[in-house]
């Protein structure tokens, strides 16, 4: 295999790994400052009970995400050298400014909020929380605005080869930013939403049917039902952004290889680069020009309009549908567990089991999430700009070989640890007396 | 603001600013590394309450480096491209040592009772590993990269200087935080690593000049040389003062106890004063100018201002978390 193959394979594994957490994280920032919040309102220990608990996996998925994001910020220059070197002046200040409004801010009140307790007034602990979850998601504004960036490049002009900046509002702004943050967040928030029901569910499911439990299952599921279907929406939208401003990513989503007016949905469809059309397809008529254009006969173009600059064609049809298939079953899910929470006051035990299956049920759709948008943007690293072979730095396979290596055992060691720990900690909560909590 | 404009001293200031970062980095992380190191040789009991004077603080040093190779990357991309892709594998090494590391702060305390004992060894391994590899690459970029068996032995030898120097670090600030029988160890610790740090600079910098003729002129021009024999024996007279404070800590009311930290810090400073004069104006050692290299002046000027602004507020808010673990560390909980 050569450096490119290979520095492709270590960046996806790199920030396939990295996501899981900030996922986590940019939510369950939010829910923490709920359950303090309420508490403040309440004084019922159910809710601390609960802070404590998500707490603990809050610390955990955090330390996790910042030190392999540590990772990703080397590899720019590791193995990118070109990429700083083309757009490195737009690039540069968004990181930048992620680092020293988001970074500093997150690490320096995580501290406070995790060892602070008993230090601070308990205004200033909630604050410090705010300041963690805002810190979180304002992390992932900066991030999202230079991977949209990438995406639909705007507000900057071309000069000898290099990005200089023009409009910074417009760099920032970029016309899929909106639409790719909102949606990355809800994801988060789903993310979140199925990680608690499932550890709660856990805790039910081996016993465990103290008020916090049931109560952060009603929070887990609520958040879920209403999420869900707004994600839905925001999805259609984001798909009909990427229709105008990405139709080679769109076309390879759908496997489409002619441009078609009234295109089918592909439901499955195996896609053959060489031959350039699909085999064993099964489609619904008309139902793809339906979904991404809101037309029964609205003209959706075809890959072979970008021959030679379309992404690989299998990976992201499927991303895709894998993606939408998690979002579908998280929607029936919480809404039959809404049913029953709303009519019966309880949960039945087989749905306990599927959201104890669901747990990590975010994270299969922000990975497949990512693939489409990510591998969607192939072959270019900056959309018309800048080509990801060309960003590449001349390093010796063996080399590469070796740390990617080291990457995949490092992230196998750290994900089962990580789930292991989870459960465990679920475990140790329940055996625990609640904390007692001073007025 | 208008001179700003132009490309030159925007360029200077930001090499001053990646400067900065990387000394705070060297400092800050460099004690709460050191602690991690000399967390291998105490008892359970001991080792909980070092990690725990550590612990809001990691997180918080650790971005320092960021910052600092993230301005690299921002000001001068062409220089860090070279770096990196030259430190290829030490790099590799240091960020894995990295996350192991920092997930170990949590995974020790959030695993069964059995599988601690693995994190407790991943914790310090981790640190000892960061560590070195950091010297490794300070020693490969100081000499301007060079290649052979006489810059490799130069290069780790920095690696075990700097480990040297984050065990005093981490020493020291186990003096100012911890009590009882632990302070006391501790001013052991930074009694044997000052004298195996200071050592191992004058060694580092005799030899320097010799391995790269570049440093060898710039170390014996007329007259700098009569002001940069003054370092020496600022660090030297700091060693003594500090061996002194050494000897009669601890003291009734904890008097002095920060004294060893302001101390090293103040060695530290001076250390990379002596290392930045041994490459400036260069950004990489004889290869690359710091103005050849600066990025586009509109962009660097939109990240002064931002780093205008935050700048006060981070200050600010580091010092309040200062303020609030301030005094000896207590067990780390939640609640």
């Amino acid at each position: 295999m050569d450096a490119f193959l290979l520095s492709r394979l270590q960046f996806a594994a790199n920030i396939s790994f990295h996501i899981l957490f900030p996922t986590i994280t940019i939510t369950l920032g939010w829910l923490l400052l709920f359950f303090k919040l309420r508490f403040a309102r309440t004084r019922d220990p159910k809710w601390m009970e609960l802070y404590f608990y998500f707490t603990k996996v809050f610390a955990l998925s955090f330390s996790i995400g910042v030190v392999t994001g540590v990772t990703m910020s080397f590899q720019f220059g590791t193995n990118w050298p070109g990429y700083m070197n083309t757009v490195g002046n737009i690039a540069g200040p968004l990181l930048a400014y992620e680092v020293l409004t988001a970074f500093f801010l997150e690490a320096t009140f995580l501290g406070i909020m995790l060892y602070g307790f008993r230090r601070v007034p308990g205004w200033f602990h909630t604050l410090a929380t705010f300041l963690v979850a805002g810190g979180t998601t304002l992390s992932a504004f900066w991030i999202l605005a230079l991977d949209s960036w990438m995406q639909t490049p705007a507000g900057h002009v071309m000069i000898d080869g290099v990005a200089h900046a023009e409009s910074w509002w417009h760099i920032v702004m970029n016309p899929s930013m909106p639409y790719r943050l909102v949606h990355t967040l809800l994801g988060s928030g789903l993310t979140v939403a199925f990680l608690a029901a499932g550890l709660l569910a856990y805790r039910r499911l081996k016993g465990d049917d103290r008020p916090a439990v049931r109560t952060g299952l009603r929070c887990a599921l609520f958040l879920a039902v209403v999420l869900g279907p707004l994600q839905g929406i925001v999805g259609d939208q984001h798909g009909l952004n990427t229709r105008d401003y990405q139709p080679a990513k769109l076309a390879a989503m759908e496997a489409l290889w002619e441009t078609t007016e009234g295109a089918p949905l592909a439901l499955f469809a195996l896609p053959d680069e060489d031959a350039r059309e699909n085999h064993m397809e099964l489609a619904i008529p008309k139902l793809g020009s339906l979904i991404i254009t809101h037309d029964p006969n609205g003209k959706i173009l075809g890959l072979n309009e970008f021959e030679g600059l379309h992404p690989p064609v299998s990976p992201v049809f499927w991303s895709f549908r894998i993606m939408v298939g998690v979002g579908l079953l998280m929607i029936a899910v919480a809404s039959l567990g809404a049913f029953y929470l709303f009519r019966k006051q309880e949960l039945p035990k087989w749905l306990l089991r599927v959201l104890l299956g669901m747990t990590f049920a975010g994270w299969v759709g922000t990975i497949s999430g990512w693939y489409v948008t990510e591998i969607g943007r192939q072959p270019w690293l900056v959309y018309g700009i800048l080509k990801t072979e060309d960003a590449v730095a001349d390093l010796p396979p063996a080399h590469v070989g070796l740390t990617l290596t080291a990457y995949l055992v490092t992230y196998l060691v750290l994900g089962l640890a990580y789930v292991g720990s989870l459960f465990y900690l679920a475990r140790k909560a329940m055996k625990e007396e609640p904390q007692q909590i001073p007025a | 603001m208008e001179q700003l404009t132009q490309g030159e001293p925007l360029a200077f200031i930001f090499a001053f600013l990646i400067g900065l970062s990387m000394l705070l980095y060297a400092i800050l992380d460099g004690y709460d590394l050191g602690v991690g190191i000399l967390s291998s040789i105490v008892d359970e009991a001991h080792r909980d309450r070092m990690i725990a004077s550590i612990g809001p603080f990691w997180d918080a040093n650790e971005t320092w480096l960021v910052l600092g190779v993230g301005l690299l990357l921002v000001a001068f991309p062409a220089a860090h491209g070279v770096v990196l892709t030259t430190l290829y594998l030490p790099v590799a090494v240091m960020l894995l040592a990295l996350i192991f590391r920092g997930v170990s702060f949590d995974f020790r305390r959030k695993v069964a009772k059995k599988k601690q004992a693995a994190w407790n060894r991943n914790f310090f391994i981790g640190s000892l590993l960061v560590a070195l590899s950091q010297g490794y690459m300070v020693g490969r970029f100081i000499i301007g990269f060079q290649e052979g068996l006489t810059a490799q032995l130069f290069a780790c030898f920095f690696g075990l200087l700097v480990v040297a120097g984050y065990v005093l670090m981490g020493a020291c600030w186990l003096i100012l935080k911890a009590e009882g029988e632990l302070q006391e160890r501790a001013v052991g610790w930074a009694r044997r690593a000052i004298w195996t740090m200071v050592l191992g600079a004058i060694l580092s910098s005799l030899t320097a000049p010799f391995v790269d003729t570049r440093i060898y002129d710039r170390m014996f021009a007329f007259p700098e040389i009569t002001l940069l024999l003054a370092m020496p024996l600022i660090s030297i007279m700091l060693t003594l003062l500090m061996h002194f404070i050494l000897g009669i800590l601890p003291m009734e009311n904890d008097r002095l106890a920060w004294m060893p930290l302001a101390i090293s810090i103040a060695i530290f400073v001076l250390g990379f004063l002596g290392l930045v004069y041994s490459f400036y104006p260069y950004i990489i050692p004889g290869q690359l100018l710091i103005t050849d290299a600066a990025a586009a002046p509109e962009s660097l000027k939109i990240i002064l201002i931002g780093t205008a602004v935050v700048l006060p507020f981070l200050i600010g808010y580091t010092a309040l978390a200062y303020w609030i673990f301030k005094g000896k560390a207590s067990d780390l909980s939640y609640d």
